[in-house]
Formats: structure tokens, sequence, C-alpha cells
């Protein structure tokens, strides 16, 4: 349907939307049952899940398969790549959003909600009245009624896994350009290399999260501190499993030749995606770790 | 352009790749038209589901003491009305309005990327299942209210409410996706010469309005993530004895719900700039300023937010920062009505049914705008606030603003979606049905507020018990009143008489280039914009 006007393409009927909706429903619906039946033991709701996270995987797999082979056969022209682009950044935009309520969930409780149990700005009273013995510090390692943890240093594991990341953004940068220059071979070693650094990223994260919970007693109920901690470090941990899925699939692509010197869009949306969460792990770094 | 060029490529559409048959044309649809169709019928499905619930709480409210309902299912039915009318009836409407017209409006063929289109609606009706499914658990469906404050939410709720978050978890996905396909086709698909400043307003506020949605639906996902967490994983974000605070909880959830409220009212500005000058058979009086007071707005209503917060103790300087902020937002929503009312001076007026809900828009939501401002004024919200007032505030912004603007809009693009006109007859009937219940409904809540009534609640003082009465008799009104709206639109979907390409002698824009009905495939071939 595009004879009549090379710029406008509009896919003719697809199954994948509602296979998707489905996936969603099931993992909506499965997530639901399995939180409320952690109290009782039952299970049911974790098959409902996985069965829906399947019917996404699947979903994605048909759903990308259909848009590569229509972009490998030209029927993409700018007005679609503009849109994918524009497309891929706003929904960039949104993620942020997403981590913004965690921060701003991190802050208020640094700022206001931790110094006002401890009685400051008009609160004597709160103070007095409910946990006279409190301290309002942070890392708060006391909480008010008394549950007790230690926090996590900077300077270990943390800032080795920083120097990890950003040195995964910057290998990325060269695939891109190698990329953009046409170089094949290079753009495969820097590409897997990236691979490499964001999966030892999740493996080191990994050993964190067993150190704190064996040996610190930091877990995610010890009060504010562990709550806003593994809140903001599990979702960022979760958008560098996918990311690095991302830039795998993209890797296999490269395999077979799929992008050229000027149409790579997808290789662009992947580390746009990259970049993206690593400034977020810097975000981190500095207001969860260092400050 | 003329129309004939455009009948012989829509008799060519039909032929090659027309609207397929069945079912599947739906389930399977990339098409924008479809798409707008399904996203109107599941909104009015929703309209009538949260009507009913409505009629639900008036009625256990027509008499004080406890008639019908528990009490606890009486907070059921008001959480899930808000929650429906809210996310399934008017977020879900505008969608289909802005599929439905913005492509046409702009020049393009579709919306730019039709299947993800399909997928943002397809996900509705299953996260409305499992909404409206939570009811019927073991303990009930939610019944902290729409707005689900922690520790309601949080250590008194039923076990339903991890259905709730992750039903409120596939809506933001559903919407942003939306609102991530409208911003993309506005930008990408003007035709050759739409240039920024002769979009139409519709256009323009669906814009601004799908960058708050991406801006603030994905707090709403953090806020109840975290009310998850709270409740089923040992966190104690909300809870001060871990170190927390419920009034965060309220910070987050406002710092998405009021520019959620602006969400529901934006597009509405775009559809009464639309109508008000067509039947004024004048251009809109200030367009430019309509746009720049449009993304005012848009910026202001991140800054509002603790309004809805006067009671909790926040420190002074907060409340007069919020309310100050508040106040600004009025001046650019009076430039709006001032612009409107401007528009229809002078002009040659006719009152047909879109028109006349256009009127009744202006009046009655600047009502609500004027309680909106009382409830601003810090100290005097410390005698309204969680009051009749505020429920009155609401719905003359919500109903007699959003959705009359959605009814305006209906009754004004029937003919461009249907090729045939509604029946006028049947639409003054609803016009006046409607206008008149729904001040006996919402009106005397101001006053039940003053006197002191608290909202959400089941049981209230002998001294409200009549006006109570007068208030419930208008909402069985207004509701039997939706009814011949049903009616209307689908005699209007059958038959009636032959709409023309442009029934409306005043209106303006390209939707009127094109035939009535429109063709499956909207522009083939860009206009040229002069
Ligand atoms: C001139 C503009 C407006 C002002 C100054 C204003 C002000 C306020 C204030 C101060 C409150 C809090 C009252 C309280 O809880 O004590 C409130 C509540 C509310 N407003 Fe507005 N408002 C305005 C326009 C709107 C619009 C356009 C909408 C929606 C289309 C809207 C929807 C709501 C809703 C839904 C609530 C109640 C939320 C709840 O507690 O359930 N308002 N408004
Ligand atoms: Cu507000």
């Amino acid at each position: 349907m595009t004879t009549k006007h090379e710029t406008y393409y509009v896919p003719a009927q697809s199954a994948w939307p509602i296979v998707g909706a489905i996936g969603l429903f099931l993992i909506a619906f499965g997530a639901g049952q399995f939180v409320t039946q952690l109290k009782s033991g039952n299970s049911g709701g974790g098959y409902i899940l996985f069965a829906g996270i399947a019917v996404i995987l699947f979903m994605l797999v048909g759903w990308f398969r259909t848009v590569i082979q229509e972009s490998m056969t030209g029927l993409y022209s700018h007005q679609m790549d503009r849109s994918f682009r524009q497309g891929m950044s706003w929904f960039i935009f949104s993620e942020v959003m997403f981590f913004a309520a965690f921060f701003g969930a991190l802050f208020y409780a640094r700022m206001f909600a931790v110094p006002w149990l401890g009685g400051a700005s008009n609160n004597a009273m709160t103070h007095e009245i409910l946990w006279p013995n409190f301290e309002a510090v942070w890392p708060l390692l006391t909480t008010p009624d008394g549950t007790k943890t230690t926090a996590m240093p900077w300077n270990g594991l943390p800032l080795i896994n920083t120097i990890v990341l950003l040195t995964s953004s910057v290998t990325l940068h060269f695939a891109h350009i190698s990329l953009e220059k046409g170089k094949r071979s290079a753009i495969i070693l820097w590409l897997g290399l990236t691979i490499l650094l964001g999966i030892s990223f999740l493996a080191l994260q990994v050993a964190e999260y067993r150190h704190a919970y064996e040996e610190m007693g930091l877990t995610l109920t010890s009060g504010i501190y562990g709550n806003t901690f593994f809140l903001l470090t599990g979702f960022h941990g979760m958008h560098v499993t996918l990311g690095t899925i991302f830039l795998l699939v993209l890797f296999f692509r490269v395999l077979k030749g799929h992008f050229s010197v000027d149409k790579h869009f997808a290789f662009q949306a992947g580390s746009w995606y990259w970049h993206f969460v690593d400034v977020v792990w810097l975000c981190l770094f500095i207001f969860v770790y260092v400050l | 352009m003329s129309t004939l060029t455009q009948d012989q490529i829509a008799a060519h559409d039909e032929h090659h790749h027309g609207a397929p048959k069945g079912i599947m044309r739906w389930i399977l649809t990339t098409n924008h038209k479809d798409i707008g169709t399904l996203y109107l019928w599941f909104s009015f499905i929703m309209f009538l589901t949260g009507g009913a619930m409505a009629m639900v709480i008036r009625a256990e409210l027509f008499q004080p003491g406890l008639q019908l309902v528990e009490p606890n299912f009486f907070n059921q039915m008001t959480t899930v009305h808000g929650l429906i009318m809210v996310f399934g009836a008017v977020m879900p409407a505008f969608t289909g309005l802005a599929n439905w017209l913005i492509p046409m409006m702009i020049g393009a063929p579709d919306m730019a990327l039709p299947r993800m289109n399909n997928w943002s609606f397809w996900i509705l009706p299953f996260a409305f299942t499992i909404l409206l499914s939570s009811l019927f658990m073991e303990g009930g469906g939610p019944n902290f209210g729409w707005t689900f404050y922690a520790p309601l939410s949080t250590t008194y709720s039923p076990d339903s409410t991890a259905l709730f978050v992750f039903s409120i978890h596939i809506m933001g996905i559903s919407s942003i996706m939306g609102a991530i396909n409208v911003i993309v086709t506005i930008v990408n698909l003007r035709a050759p010469g739409m240039t920024w400043m002769k979009l139409p307003l519709f256009v323009w506020t669906w814009l601004i309005t799908a960058f708050l949605l991406i801006a603030v639906m994905p707090v709403l996902a953090g806020a109840v993530t975290m009310v998850l967490t709270d409740k089923f994983f040992g966190t104690s974000f909300f809870e001060a004895a871990g170190g927390g605070d419920p009034v965060m909880f309220q910070h987050i959830f406002w710092f998405f719900g009021h520019p959620e409220v602006y969400i529901m009212i934006l597009p509405s500005f775009g559809i009464i700039s639309a109508i008000v000058p067509a039947f004024s058979r004048k251009p809109l009086f200030g367009y430019a300023s309509m746009v720049y007071a449009t993304a005012s707005i848009a910026i202001l209503s991140f800054l509002v937010w603790a309004h809805h917060m006067f009671t909790t103790g926040m420190p002074v300087f907060a409340e007069l920062f919020f309310m100050y902020c508040t106040m600004l937002i009025a001046v650019p929503t009076g430039v709006k009505v001032f612009n409107w009312v401007a528009t229809m001076w002078r002009g040659s007026l006719s009152f047909e049914t879109p028109m006349l809900f256009a009127v009744a828009f202006i009046i009655l939501f600047t009502i609500g705008g004027f309680s909106g401002l009382m409830l601003a004024i810090t100290p005097a919200d410390f005698q309204y606030h969680d009051t009749y007032f505020v429920v009155a505030h609401f719905h003359y912004v919500l109903v007699t603003g959003a959705i009359f603007s959605i009814m305006a809009a209906a009754y004004y693009w029937l003919p461009k979606w249907t090729g045939h006109m509604y029946s006028e007859r049947l639409g003054q009937w609803h016009f006046w049905c409607s206008v008149i219940s729904v001040n006996v409904l919402f009106f005397p809540m101001h006053f039940l507020g003053l006197a002191g009534m608290p909202r959400r609640i089941p049981d209230y003082s002998i001294q409200f018990a009549d006006v109570n009465q007068i208030v419930s008799i208008g909402g069985f009104a207004f509701g039997l009143s939706q009814l011949i709206f049903l009616v209307l639109v689908i005699k209007c979907i059958r038959g009636g008489e032959k709409a023309p390409a442009k029934p409306w002698e005043g209106s303006e824009g390209l939707e009127w280039t094109l035939p009535s009905p429109a063709p499956y495939h909207s522009f083939t071939t860009p206009p040229e914009v002069k």
C-alpha cells in the first residue's frame, strides 16, 4: 500500500499486539495472584506469571522479526526512522520519570521524613511523643522501631561496578563509531566487550546483594535505608539485564550483517538505552552510596 | 485539494484495502479509525459501568443510616467508581478522539506507529477485567479511595491490592504508548505546510497532554510499586516506624495526580476551541494565546500538587508556595475562557447539540474553576478539605467539563465518523436532560460540603438528609439521560440522513475536506496546506 506515496507506510493487520496484550494480562494477573499467595504459601500465580513472560518473549521475537524484515526489504522511509528514534527517546524519558519517583522517595526520606522524626522543623512534639530516643542520621541504621542494619560502603564492589559500567559505555561508543565507519570486526570486538562488562556488572551486583543479606544484615526490610537501597539498585539491575539482552540481540544481528553505515536504528536505540542505564547508575552511586 | 480526488482515492482504497470483515478486523487492526472506535466504545462501556457504581452510591446516600450496602462495599464502590471514570472512561475517550481526529486533522494516513496503537488499546480491556475481578475476590476489591492513600492501601487494605497494583501498571503502559504515538505522529506526519502555528488546537492540546502523560504515568507506577512492596514485601516507605512517611505517599501520588487532572481537561480545551468558532461562524479569538496558555498550564501543573495536602501539616512556606502557584494557574485558564467568550461575541450563533454542550462546558467548567480557587486558599481549605465541597468541585470540572466536552466532540464529529447525521431532536433531549439533572446532582453538593458533610462516608447526620435526597434524584436522572445518548449513537450508526463532507457551515480543518464517512485510510497522499 505504499505505491501511491512513498513516504507513508501503514502496516497491514498484525497479530503481535493482541499477543502482547494477552501476555501483559497474564503477567499482571499472575503477578497479582503470586504476590497475594506469598503469605499462604499457595502457588499457581507464579505459573501464570511465567506463562505471561513467555508469551511476551514470543511476541517480542515475532514482532521484531517482522519489523526487521520490513526494514531490510526497504519499506521504511526516513519518516519511519525518525518516528522510531523519537519513540525510543520518549520511552527513555518515561523511564527517567520512573526512576525519578524512587529518587524522589530517597530525597524526601533523607531531607524530610527522617529529620522530622528526629524533631526538625516544626516536629519537636512528634519526636518527643512518638520515639524520643530516635536519632535522625543518614544512612539510617537504627529505625524508629529499633530495627538495626549496617551501611553499604561505596569504595568496595560498588566502586568497581561503577568503573565497569562507565567503561562499558565507552566501549559501546567505540562499537558505534566502528559501525559508522563500517569496520565489522571492530564492532564485534567492542560490542562483545560491552556485553561482557554488562554481565560482570550483574555478577558483581549479585555478589554485593549476597554480602548485604548474609553478612551485613542489610535487607529490603531494614527500614527506609534498606528500602531505598534495594528498590533503586534492584530496578537499575533489572534495566541492566534488559539492556544486556538488548545488546546481545544487536550482537547477533551484527553477525548477520543487518546494519549498514547509515541505517542502524536498532543499534542506536540499544546504545541510547545503555547510556541511559549508565547515567542512572552514576546518580545511584553518588546519592545511594557516596553521599 | 478537491473533494473529488479524495473520493476517487477513497474508492480506490476501499477496493484494494478497505476494512476487513468480521471480529478479527477489530482484534488485529492497525487502522487509526478502527482503534479510535474501539477506544470510544470501551470508554462508553466503562462510563456506564462506573455510572452504575455511582447509582449504588447515590441510592445508599438517599437516606441517612445504612440502607442497602455494607460500609466496606460502599468504599469499594467509591474507589472503583473513581478509578474507572478516570482511567477507563475519560482518558480512553480522549485517546479515542485523538486516534480518530489527529491523523485527519494534520493530513496523515494514520498514526505513526499503528501496531503499537493496537497494543495500547487492547491492554485496556484486560487491565479493567483484572481491576473489576478483584471486586469478587476474598476480602473484596480496592476500598481505599481512588487516591489509595497509605496506610489505607498498605496496612489496612484487602489482599486484592496486588491485583489493583498490577492493573494500574498495565494501564500505565497503555497510556504511555498511546502518548508516545500521539507525539510522534504530530511531530512527523504533518502535511506539508501544516506549520506549528497552524495546527488545530485539539492537536496542540493533545501534544501537550501526551507530554504530561509520559512525564507522570511512570511516577504513578512508582507509587503503586512502593505500595506493593510496603504491603507485601515488608518495606516501610510509607511507615514512620521504619523511617518512612505516609505523607510521602501523598507527595508522590499528587505529583502524578495534579498533572493527571490536566491530562483530563486539556484535550477538552482543544475540542471547545474547535466547536465554538464553528457555531459562531467566526475564527477563534486569540489562537496564539490559547497555545501559550495551554503550555503554561502544563508547566504550572507540576508546581501545585501539594494543594491537595494543605491539611497534612506541611511547613508554612510550602503551604504558601503551593497556594500562590495554584492561584497562578487560574490566569491562563481565565485567558481561555475569555477567548471562547470573545469568539462568540457578535458571532452569528446557532445552537446545535455540539454547541449547546460547548456553551454549557464554558459556564459550568468555570464554576468548577471558581470552586477550585476557593479550595486553593489554604486557610479556607482547612474547612473545605475532604468534604462534599471538593466532590462538587471536581465533578464540575470533570463531568460538566471533561465529559461534556467529550459529548460535544461526539456530536460534532459523528457525521464524519458514521456518514449520517444524528437525530437533532434526540440530541437536544439528551442535552437538556443532562444539563438540568447534572446541576441538580452536583450544585447542592457545594452546600453539603460547606455545612460540613464529609466525603466517602456511607452514612450521615440527619440534617443533611433533604439535600442528599435532591442530589440522589439528580444523580438517577443524569444516569438515565445518558441512555438517550446510547440510543442516539446506535441510530446514527445504523442510518439517518446522509451527511455531507462538511455538515457544519462554520467548521474549519482538514477533516472536513474528506468525505463523510471518512475513507478507511485518511490521507494517502498528503494534502497541501496553504
Ligand atoms: C482553576 C483551576 C483549579 C484549581 C485552582 C483547583 C484547585 C483544587 C484544590 C485546591 C483541590 C484540593 C481540595 C481538597 O482536597 O481540599 C482540588 C481537588 C481536585 N481537583 Fe481541582 N482545581 C482546578 C481545576 C481542576 C481541573 C481542571 C480538574 C480536572 C479536570 C480538577 C480536578 C480535581 C480533582 C479530581 C480533585 C479532587 C481529588 C481528590 O481528592 O479526590 N481540578 N482542586
Ligand atoms: Cu490539583
